[in-house]
């Protein structure tokens, strides 16, 4: 039996984490303590030497992305945490906002003082008030006890927080349109070259992460990179929050040391299909990730062996689906949300998204006509790598591997 | 609706920013470095005190971040959360994504339709309730899940949504 390691969410179902005393009763602010002997640059060294990568869903190494910030600071810094939580099949950040907000609030003060910014922007998707709500309560109380504002626990360090809703818009969770939103536009993806790292919210250096990346760095601090690595596997420190929903018997949020097998988190941890039914097909990271087949679930949930199998690990956010649900339905569902959240800047995600989401609302509808399977599947092909932000790709990919994979249950749609 | 005036229409009295609004406002835009930043936040705010964006508010509201009433358009527009017409007192919305579509969303979105008598976009002739469908609303391992007004409701099954239903008067 693999052990569930409670590390972001051990304090899951302990009430009051965002008073400080409770927090610090119980080890909170030691990472913080600690990084404030430390230089700014020391700090960046041990998150690189820790192997932290992005929880936020493409896994780039924390350490290197702050790394890429202009060495002299000629402009202000900043920092976002992006809590815009919209990928579908994902719920694991709210969990660490709501019961350990301050948990993420320390994680940002160390790393705003890593990076030299004196501001950090939480960007919270709208619909969570009440998340909100709770983090501003929390950030009240760290102002209070000095651990946020000016001259941070004596130290001469100035940092603040603030936290801001955004409207539901899932492309606001790709960084340069979170960054667009903060500004009070449309979020809409800018070019990139320049990275926000060099030209960011303001146009000044800016380094956006993921509340779950943010909420590693005081275990990293607290401990050593060496602890943390231990927890993970090779290529993937740390633990991981798994969310599970769909056809399990137990849905839910788990975590686990990073690369645990996704068979065992599904039949052990989530409990199994439910109704004693067979699995059909896994969505592994979101719904932006490409499914997977029931035999090709022995899978490591890390990264890199996720890239291996074709598919990405995402947001960790696991969907699955069993016997009884037709794969062409779910493409619709999918194909559905894509369209629905495109920005409408390029054409290929624009146009040849509700393109497809024509010809199988018409192939559902028992109207389908010959070669139309054939004509989503070149437009998926024509969608990848010519649009401006990978949602495009990966909407594209998405649903091409549900196609590909499951592609006698679309054929008998035309029969 | 009933065949009340076109908003563009009202009497522009009628929705005046109230003053803890306007407070509100010019304290988000002080805390950010650039007052646009407040645009999204000032929306949510003038939201809250009518249910929706009335288009008389977007002039007030650009005087005080010193902005046009168009570019403010442009951006209302893109973001779902905001209403651009009145919504009935209960504004339920309901998730269709993926996670919750394996676990009977449908079910339960014709299982209002139904109760409610009207169909996805509609308002009760009452003015109490509006229904409308979104997308993923992260709650996804609770499935089903809708949210009414700023609250969440998961798990649902026709059992609960008529307990829900029942405590809103
Ligand atoms: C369409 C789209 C949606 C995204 N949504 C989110 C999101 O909701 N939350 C998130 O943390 N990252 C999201 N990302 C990834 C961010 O762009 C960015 O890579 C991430 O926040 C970086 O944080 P990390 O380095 O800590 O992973 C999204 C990316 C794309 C292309
Ligand atoms: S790929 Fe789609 S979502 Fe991304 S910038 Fe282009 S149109 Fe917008
Ligand atoms: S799919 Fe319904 S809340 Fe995520």
């Amino acid at each position: 039996m693999i052990q569930e390691t409670k590390v972001l969410t051990r304090h899951e179902n302990v009430s009051g984490m965002e008073e400080v005393e409770n927090y610090i009763r119980d080890g909170g602010y030691e990472g913080l303590k600690k990084a404030l002997t430390m230089l700014p640059q020391e700090i960046v060294e041990e998150v690189k030497k820790s192997f932290l990568r992005g929880r936020g869903g493409a896994g780039f190494p924390t350490g290197y992305k702050w790394s890429f910030l202009p060495k002299e600071k000629t402009k202000p810094h900043y920092l976002i945490c992006n809590a815009d939580e919209g990928e579908p099949g994902t719920f694991k950040d709210r969990v660490i906002m709501e019961h350990d907000p301050l948990l993420l609030i320390e994680g940002m003060t160390i790393s705003g003082y890593a990076i030299q910014s004196e501001l950090g922007v939480i960007y919270i998707r709208g619909e969570f008030k009440w998340i909100a709500e709770k983090l501003e309560c929390a950030i009240d109380n760290a102002r209070r006890a000095n651990l946020l504002g000016k001259n941070i626990m004596g130290k001469g360090f100035d940092f603040d927080i603030v936290v801001m809703r955004g409207a539901g818009a899932y492309i606001c969770g790709e960084e340069t349109a979170l960054i667009e939103s903060i500004e009070g536009k449309r979020g809409q993806p800018r070019v990139k070259p320049p990275f926000p790292a060099g030209v960011g919210l303001y146009d000044c250096p800016t380094i956006i992460n993921n509340v779950e990346t943010l909420a590693c760095i005081p275990i990293i601090l607290q401990n050593d990179a060496d602890a943390f690595k231990r927890m993970g596997s090779f290529q993937s420190a740390g633990t991981k929050l798994y969310g599970i929903s769909g056809h399990v018997n137990k849905p839910g949020l788990y975590e686990y040391p990073f690369g645990t097998n996704l068979k065992y988190l599904i039949m052990q941890a989530a409990g199994g299909i439910r109704n004693g039914k067979k699995l059909k097909a896994v969505i592994p990271g979101g719904l932006s990730s490409p499914i997977l087949k029931a035999d090709e679930i022995n899978l490591d949930m890390d990264f890199d062996s996720c890239v291996k199998a074709n598919t990405m690990l995402g947001s960790g956010g696991i969907i699955v689906i069993d016997e009884d649900t037709p794969i062409p339905e779910v493409a619709l569902t999918t194909v559905n949300f894509f369209v629905h959240e495109s920005c409408g800047q390029c054409i290929p995600c624009r146009e040849g998204l509700s393109k497809i989401q024509q010809i199988l609302t018409a192939l559902l509808d028992g109207k389908g006509q010959n070669g139309s399977i054939e004509t989503m599947l070149k437009i998926t092909q024509s969608v990848n790598g010519s649009t401006l932000c990978p949602m495009g790709d990966a909407a594209a990919m998405a649903i091409q591997s549900m196609i590909t994979k499951f592609r006698e249950e679309f054929d008998t749609l035309l029969k | 609706m009933s065949a009340s005036p076109s908003p563009y229409l009202t009497q522009e009295s009628e929705y005046n920013l109230s003053e803890d609004v306007v407070t509100k406002i010019t304290e988000m835009a002080a805390s950010f470095p650039e007052k646009n930043s407040a645009l999204i936040p000032a929306l949510h705010l003038i939201q809250d005190q009518f249910g929706w964006v009335p288009p008389p508010t977007i002039k007030q509201l650009a005087q005080l971040l010193k902005t046009t009433p168009n570019k403010i358009y442009g951006v209302l527009t893109f973001y779902t959360m905001f209403n651009l017409k009145p919504v009935g007192k209960y504004h339920i919305q309901i998730c269709r994504n993926v996670s919750c579509s394996l676990l009977g969303a449908k079910h339960i979105i014709d299982y209002l339709t139904k109760k409610l008598h009207i169909q996805v976009g509609e308002t009760t002739a009452d003015g109490k309730f509006t229904l409308t469908l979104v997308e993923c609303l992260g709650a996804c391992g609770m499935a089903p899940v809708m949210m009414i007004n700023d609250k969440y409701y998961e798990n649902l099954d026709e059992k609960k949504v008529d307990q829900i239903l029942k405590t809103l008067k």
